[in-house]
Protein backbone atom coordinates (compact mmCIF):
# COMPACT_ATOMS: atom_id res chain seq x y z
CA UNK A 1 0.00 0.00 0.00
CA UNK A 2 1.33 3.71 -0.91
CA UNK A 3 2.47 5.37 2.53
CA UNK A 4 2.52 8.84 2.79
CA UNK A 5 5.57 10.79 3.79
CA UNK A 6 5.29 14.07 4.92
CA UNK A 7 8.07 16.10 4.48
CA UNK A 8 9.71 19.00 7.06
CA UNK A 9 9.75 22.00 5.15
CA UNK A 10 12.78 24.99 5.70
CA UNK A 11 10.70 26.69 8.15
CA UNK A 12 10.25 23.71 10.75
CA UNK A 13 12.30 26.15 13.24
CA UNK A 14 9.55 28.29 12.88
CA UNK A 15 6.96 26.52 14.44
CA UNK A 16 7.37 25.72 17.69
CA UNK A 17 8.88 28.38 20.29
CA UNK A 18 11.26 25.75 21.44
CA UNK A 19 12.34 24.90 18.02
CA UNK A 20 13.12 28.69 17.53
CA UNK A 21 14.58 29.15 20.71
CA UNK A 22 17.16 26.16 19.93
CA UNK A 23 17.94 27.97 16.62
CA UNK A 24 18.69 31.02 18.10
CA UNK A 25 21.28 29.49 20.63
CA UNK A 26 22.80 27.21 17.74
CA UNK A 27 22.83 30.97 15.83
CA UNK A 28 24.91 32.49 19.05
CA UNK A 29 27.76 30.38 17.81
CA UNK A 30 27.93 32.59 14.58
CA UNK A 31 28.72 35.67 16.84
CA UNK A 32 30.96 34.11 19.20
CA UNK A 33 33.23 32.77 16.26
CA UNK A 34 32.91 36.33 14.75
CA UNK A 35 34.26 37.88 17.16
CA UNK A 36 37.34 35.40 18.15
CA UNK A 37 37.67 36.56 14.91
CA UNK A 38 38.48 40.12 15.46
CA UNK A 39 40.27 39.23 18.77
CA UNK A 40 42.91 37.17 16.52
CA UNK A 41 43.31 40.32 13.89
CA UNK A 42 44.02 42.45 17.25
CA UNK A 43 46.94 39.94 18.43
CA UNK A 44 48.07 40.14 14.52
CA UNK A 45 47.97 43.87 13.93
CA UNK A 46 49.59 43.97 17.12
CA UNK A 47 52.55 41.82 15.96
CA UNK A 48 52.76 44.38 12.80
CA UNK A 49 53.86 47.13 15.46
CA UNK A 50 51.82 50.21 16.79
CA UNK A 51 50.72 51.50 14.44
CA UNK A 52 48.68 49.49 12.93
CA UNK A 53 47.35 48.26 16.31
CA UNK A 54 46.50 51.72 16.53
CA UNK A 55 44.19 52.01 13.75
CA UNK A 56 42.76 48.55 14.80
CA UNK A 57 41.53 50.18 18.51
CA UNK A 58 40.10 52.64 16.24
CA UNK A 59 38.13 50.13 14.29
CA UNK A 60 37.19 49.33 17.37
CA UNK A 61 35.72 52.61 19.19
CA UNK A 62 33.65 52.87 15.38
CA UNK A 63 29.71 52.76 16.34
CA UNK A 64 29.45 49.82 14.36
CA UNK A 65 31.81 48.11 16.01
CA UNK A 66 30.32 48.52 19.55
CA UNK A 67 27.32 47.30 18.08
CA UNK A 68 28.52 44.53 17.24
CA UNK A 69 30.52 43.74 20.67
CA UNK A 70 27.09 44.26 22.19
CA UNK A 71 25.42 42.35 20.53
CA UNK A 72 28.30 39.47 20.71
CA UNK A 73 28.00 39.82 24.25
CA UNK A 74 24.24 39.13 23.91
CA UNK A 75 24.24 36.33 22.02
CA UNK A 76 27.43 34.71 24.44
CA UNK A 77 25.37 35.08 27.29
CA UNK A 78 22.39 33.07 26.14
CA UNK A 79 24.71 30.63 24.91
CA UNK A 80 26.69 30.38 28.08
CA UNK A 81 23.29 30.02 30.40
CA UNK A 82 21.83 27.64 28.28
CA UNK A 83 25.02 25.56 28.85
CA UNK A 84 25.24 26.04 32.18
CA UNK A 85 21.66 24.90 32.62
CA UNK A 86 22.29 21.54 30.51
CA UNK A 87 25.06 20.32 32.75
CA UNK A 88 22.58 18.57 35.54
CA UNK A 89 21.97 16.89 32.27
CA UNK A 90 25.22 15.50 31.54
CA UNK A 91 26.28 14.71 34.80
CA UNK A 92 24.20 12.89 37.37
CA UNK A 93 25.25 13.15 40.91
CA UNK A 94 23.88 10.55 43.56
CA UNK A 95 23.92 9.88 47.20
CA UNK A 96 22.78 6.42 47.35
CA UNK A 97 19.47 6.30 46.11
CA UNK A 98 19.05 10.28 46.14
CA UNK A 99 19.66 12.22 43.15
CA UNK A 100 21.59 15.52 43.32
CA UNK A 101 18.83 18.44 42.36
CA UNK A 102 19.91 19.96 38.98
CA UNK A 103 19.50 23.49 40.72
CA UNK A 104 22.22 22.59 42.46
CA UNK A 105 24.25 21.25 40.08
CA UNK A 106 23.44 24.49 37.60
CA UNK A 107 24.42 26.53 40.55
CA UNK A 108 27.98 25.10 41.04
CA UNK A 109 28.51 26.80 37.40
CA UNK A 110 27.21 30.29 38.29
CA UNK A 111 28.90 30.22 41.50
CA UNK A 112 32.23 29.54 39.46
CA UNK A 113 31.19 32.04 37.13
CA UNK A 114 30.90 34.82 40.15
CA UNK A 115 34.32 33.78 41.36
CA UNK A 116 36.08 34.04 38.29
CA UNK A 117 34.95 37.30 37.36
CA UNK A 118 35.70 38.34 41.18
CA UNK A 119 39.25 37.02 40.15
CA UNK A 120 39.22 38.73 36.99
CA UNK A 121 37.98 42.26 38.00
CA UNK A 122 40.68 41.65 40.98
CA UNK A 123 43.50 41.22 38.35
CA UNK A 124 42.44 43.76 36.26
CA UNK A 125 41.58 46.63 38.80
CA UNK A 126 44.27 46.45 41.60
CA UNK A 127 46.16 49.01 39.45
CA UNK B 1 -29.94 25.07 26.56
CA UNK B 2 -28.15 23.35 23.28
CA UNK B 3 -25.23 21.03 24.07
CA UNK B 4 -22.08 22.63 23.32
CA UNK B 5 -19.73 21.70 20.68
CA UNK B 6 -16.47 22.31 18.98
CA UNK B 7 -14.67 21.29 16.04
CA UNK B 8 -11.83 18.22 15.46
CA UNK B 9 -9.58 18.06 12.45
CA UNK B 10 -8.48 15.43 11.76
CA UNK B 11 -5.90 14.51 9.24
CA UNK B 12 -7.74 11.69 6.22
CA UNK B 13 -5.16 9.43 4.60
CA UNK B 14 -6.83 6.78 2.44
CA UNK B 15 -3.85 5.22 0.56
CA UNK B 16 -6.45 3.44 -1.82
CA UNK B 17 -7.95 6.83 -3.35
CA UNK B 18 -6.22 9.60 -1.81
CA UNK B 19 -2.87 10.59 -3.57
CA UNK B 20 -1.89 13.13 -0.35
CA UNK B 21 -3.43 13.78 3.06
CA UNK B 22 -6.58 16.07 3.53
CA UNK B 23 -7.78 17.82 6.87
CA UNK B 24 -11.39 16.39 7.38
CA UNK B 25 -13.25 18.90 10.10
CA UNK B 26 -16.00 16.99 12.26
CA UNK B 27 -17.89 18.55 15.00
CA UNK B 28 -18.07 16.99 18.26
CA UNK B 29 -19.99 17.49 20.89
CA UNK B 30 -18.05 19.39 23.98
CA UNK B 31 -17.33 17.75 27.41
CA UNK B 32 -15.14 18.69 29.87
CA UNK B 33 -14.06 15.42 30.88
CA UNK B 34 -13.41 13.76 27.17
CA UNK B 35 -9.42 13.71 26.02
CA UNK B 36 -9.02 13.85 22.38
CA UNK B 37 -9.17 10.13 22.27
CA UNK B 38 -13.04 10.08 23.57
CA UNK B 39 -13.61 12.77 20.81
CA UNK B 40 -11.99 10.98 18.28
CA UNK B 41 -13.82 7.07 19.35
CA UNK B 42 -16.47 9.12 19.26
CA UNK B 43 -16.24 10.31 15.85
CA UNK B 44 -15.58 6.66 14.81
CA UNK B 45 -18.53 5.38 16.52
CA UNK B 46 -21.02 8.18 15.13
CA UNK B 47 -19.72 9.94 12.61
CA UNK B 48 -17.29 8.19 10.41
CA UNK B 49 -16.31 4.55 11.38
CA UNK B 50 -14.01 4.50 8.24
CA UNK B 51 -11.56 6.55 10.37
CA UNK B 52 -8.43 4.51 11.61
CA UNK B 53 -6.20 5.46 14.47
CA UNK B 54 -4.57 3.32 17.49
CA UNK B 55 -5.39 3.01 20.98
CA UNK B 56 -5.70 0.64 23.49
CA UNK B 57 -5.13 1.38 27.25
CA UNK B 58 -6.61 4.90 27.96
CA UNK B 59 -4.42 5.81 30.65
CA UNK B 60 -1.09 6.39 29.60
CA UNK B 61 0.49 2.99 29.72
CA UNK B 62 0.38 1.46 26.09
CA UNK B 63 1.83 4.25 24.27
CA UNK B 64 -0.51 3.94 21.70
CA UNK B 65 -2.12 6.53 20.90
CA UNK B 66 0.83 9.15 20.47
CA UNK B 67 -0.45 11.99 17.50
CA UNK B 68 0.30 15.55 17.07
CA UNK B 69 -2.74 17.47 18.28
CA UNK B 70 -2.20 21.28 17.14
CA UNK B 71 1.13 20.32 15.83
CA UNK B 72 2.57 18.70 19.31
CA UNK B 73 3.68 15.25 20.05
CA UNK B 74 0.61 14.01 23.12
CA UNK B 75 -1.03 10.93 23.91
CA UNK B 76 -4.29 11.25 22.87
CA UNK B 77 -5.68 9.64 25.82
CA UNK B 78 -3.85 12.33 28.38
CA UNK B 79 -5.17 15.62 26.32
CA UNK B 80 -7.94 17.20 27.47
CA UNK B 81 -10.83 19.29 25.11
CA UNK B 82 -10.87 21.65 28.08
CA UNK B 83 -7.26 23.01 27.54
CA UNK B 84 -8.28 23.65 24.09
CA UNK B 85 -12.18 24.43 23.94
CA UNK B 86 -13.64 26.40 21.87
CA UNK B 87 -10.81 26.67 19.77
CA UNK B 88 -10.60 23.67 17.60
CA UNK B 89 -8.22 20.71 18.18
CA UNK B 90 -6.25 19.59 14.83
CA UNK B 91 -5.09 15.82 15.00
CA UNK B 92 -2.29 14.81 12.32
CA UNK B 93 -0.27 11.62 12.84
CA UNK B 94 2.64 11.67 14.33
CA UNK B 95 5.46 13.91 12.41
CA UNK B 96 8.87 12.45 11.05
CA UNK B 97 7.17 8.58 10.30
CA UNK B 98 5.43 7.31 6.99
CA UNK B 99 1.32 7.58 7.05
CA UNK B 100 0.19 4.20 6.55
CA UNK B 101 -3.59 5.70 6.79
CA UNK B 102 -5.30 8.21 8.71
CA UNK B 103 -3.77 8.37 11.75
CA UNK B 104 -1.62 5.33 12.04
CA UNK B 105 1.73 5.41 11.03
CA UNK B 106 4.49 2.72 10.00
CA UNK B 107 7.09 2.09 12.61
CA UNK B 108 9.47 -0.18 11.86
CA UNK B 109 12.04 1.93 11.39
CA UNK B 110 11.59 2.90 15.19
CA UNK B 111 11.32 -1.20 15.96
CA UNK B 112 14.21 -1.91 13.69
CA UNK B 113 15.81 0.83 15.92
CA UNK B 114 14.98 -0.59 19.36
CA UNK B 115 16.36 -4.01 18.07
CA UNK B 116 19.40 -2.83 17.32
CA UNK B 117 20.51 -1.47 20.55
CA UNK B 118 19.57 -4.48 22.11
CA UNK B 119 17.12 -3.62 24.88
CA UNK B 120 17.75 -6.94 27.42
CA UNK B 121 20.38 -7.84 29.97
CA UNK B 122 23.24 -8.91 28.43
CA UNK B 123 26.28 -11.27 30.46
CA UNK B 124 29.34 -12.07 29.49
CA UNK B 125 29.74 -14.27 32.15
CA UNK B 126 26.15 -16.02 32.77
CA UNK B 127 26.46 -17.76 36.39
CA UNK B 128 24.67 -20.82 36.83
CA UNK B 129 20.48 -20.95 38.18
CA UNK B 130 22.07 -22.59 41.07
CA UNK B 131 23.61 -19.16 42.05
CA UNK B 132 20.16 -17.37 42.34
CA UNK B 133 19.18 -14.30 40.62
CA UNK B 134 21.28 -11.29 40.27
CA UNK B 135 20.77 -9.09 43.13
CA UNK B 136 20.71 -5.56 42.98
CA UNK B 137 20.28 -2.61 45.89
CA UNK B 138 17.91 0.06 45.82
CA UNK B 139 20.89 2.40 44.65
CA UNK B 140 21.90 0.57 42.38
CA UNK B 141 18.12 0.23 40.50
CA UNK B 142 17.69 4.17 41.29
CA UNK B 143 20.46 4.90 38.48
CA UNK B 144 18.39 3.28 35.76
CA UNK B 145 15.27 3.32 36.97
CA UNK B 146 13.64 6.54 35.33
CA UNK B 147 15.11 5.68 31.60
CA UNK B 148 13.28 2.22 32.20
CA UNK B 149 9.78 3.91 32.44
CA UNK B 150 9.61 4.39 28.73
CA UNK B 151 6.66 3.09 27.16
CA UNK B 152 7.87 3.30 23.51
CA UNK B 153 5.35 5.89 22.66
CA UNK B 154 7.51 7.51 19.58
CA UNK B 155 6.15 11.25 20.96
CA UNK B 156 10.28 11.82 21.02
CA UNK B 157 10.69 10.47 17.79
CA UNK B 158 7.97 12.96 16.25
CA UNK B 159 9.14 16.01 18.80
CA UNK B 160 13.02 15.56 17.21
CA UNK B 161 13.75 17.54 14.02
CA UNK B 162 17.07 16.17 13.72
CA UNK B 163 15.35 12.58 13.34
CA UNK B 164 12.97 14.36 11.23
CA UNK B 165 16.02 15.95 8.88
CA UNK B 166 18.06 12.62 9.08
CA UNK B 167 15.61 9.33 9.53
CA UNK B 168 19.22 7.57 9.75
CA UNK B 169 19.48 9.12 13.44
CA UNK B 170 18.89 6.22 16.02
CA UNK B 171 16.65 8.93 17.88
CA UNK B 172 15.72 9.57 21.75
CA UNK B 173 14.03 6.42 22.97
CA UNK B 174 16.66 4.07 21.78
CA UNK B 175 19.29 5.77 22.93
CA UNK B 176 17.99 6.29 26.36
CA UNK B 177 17.06 2.38 26.40
CA UNK B 178 20.42 2.26 25.84
CA UNK B 179 21.79 3.68 28.52
CA UNK B 180 19.14 2.09 30.47
CA UNK B 181 20.56 -1.09 30.31
CA UNK B 182 24.10 0.18 30.37
CA UNK B 183 23.52 1.68 33.86
CA UNK B 184 22.00 -1.69 35.12
CA UNK B 185 24.50 -2.84 37.32
CA UNK B 186 23.48 -6.99 36.25
CA UNK B 187 24.37 -5.84 32.34
CA UNK B 188 27.43 -6.52 31.09
CA UNK B 189 27.04 -5.59 27.11
CA UNK B 190 28.09 -1.58 27.16
CA UNK B 191 30.42 -2.36 24.25
CA UNK B 192 28.61 -3.96 22.08
CA UNK B 193 25.83 -0.85 22.70
CA UNK B 194 28.77 1.33 22.13
CA UNK B 195 29.38 0.04 18.45
CA UNK B 196 25.43 1.57 17.89
CA UNK B 197 25.77 4.20 20.06
CA UNK B 198 28.95 6.06 18.53
CA UNK B 199 28.41 4.79 15.02
CA UNK B 200 27.32 7.43 12.48
CA UNK B 201 23.81 8.82 13.69
CA UNK B 202 24.12 7.55 16.44
CA UNK B 203 24.25 9.66 19.73
CA UNK B 204 26.44 12.38 18.12
CA UNK B 205 23.38 13.73 15.59
CA UNK B 206 21.60 15.01 18.54
CA UNK B 207 21.90 18.57 18.57
CA UNK B 208 19.97 19.05 22.18
CA UNK B 209 17.15 20.35 20.99
CA UNK B 210 15.42 18.81 24.19
CA UNK B 211 11.88 18.47 22.94
CA UNK B 212 12.24 14.51 23.08
CA UNK B 213 12.27 15.19 26.70
CA UNK B 214 9.44 17.94 26.98
CA UNK B 215 6.91 15.72 25.71
CA UNK B 216 8.00 12.64 26.90
CA UNK B 217 4.93 11.41 28.62
CA UNK B 218 6.60 8.99 31.39
CA UNK B 219 9.61 11.43 32.33
CA UNK B 220 12.36 9.08 30.79
CA UNK B 221 14.55 12.30 29.83
CA UNK B 222 15.82 10.74 27.12
CA UNK B 223 17.47 13.98 26.17
CA UNK B 224 19.62 13.47 29.30
CA UNK B 225 19.94 9.91 28.74
CA UNK B 226 21.66 10.92 25.09
CA UNK B 227 24.22 13.60 26.87
CA UNK B 228 25.25 11.25 29.57
CA UNK B 229 25.56 8.26 27.13
CA UNK B 230 27.82 11.40 25.41
CA UNK B 231 29.76 11.96 28.53
CA UNK B 232 30.04 8.43 28.94
CA UNK B 233 31.60 7.65 25.43
CA UNK B 234 33.90 10.66 25.87
CA UNK B 235 35.64 9.31 28.80
CA UNK B 236 35.69 5.88 27.07
CA UNK B 237 37.29 7.32 24.57
CA UNK B 238 40.01 9.17 26.72
CA UNK B 239 40.80 6.32 29.10
CA UNK B 240 41.33 4.04 25.97
CA UNK B 241 43.56 6.41 24.13
CA UNK B 242 45.37 8.17 27.63
CA UNK B 243 45.97 4.40 29.61
CA UNK B 244 48.07 1.81 27.96
CA UNK B 245 45.53 -0.76 29.72
CA UNK B 246 42.28 0.87 28.66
Amino acid sequence: MRRYRRPLGPTWWLTQRAYFLFMLRELTSVFIAAYLALLLLGVYRLSLGREAYEAYLQLLATPGMLFFHVVALIAALFHTLTWFDVLPKVLVVRFGERRLPGAIVAGVNYVAWVVVSAVIAWILLRG
Amino acid sequence: MPEPTMTLEILRYRPERDRAPSIQPYEIPYRADWVVLDAINYVKDNLDGTLSYRWSCRMGVCGSCGMMINGVAKLSCATFLKDYYPAPVRVEPLAHFPVERDLVIVMDDFMEKLGRIRPWIIRGDEQPLSEGEYRQTPAQLATYKQFSMCINCMLCYSACPVYGLEPGFLGPAAIALAQRYNLDSRDQGSGQRALILTSQHGIWDCTLVGECTSVCPAQVDPAGAIQQAKLASTLDWYFSVLLPWG
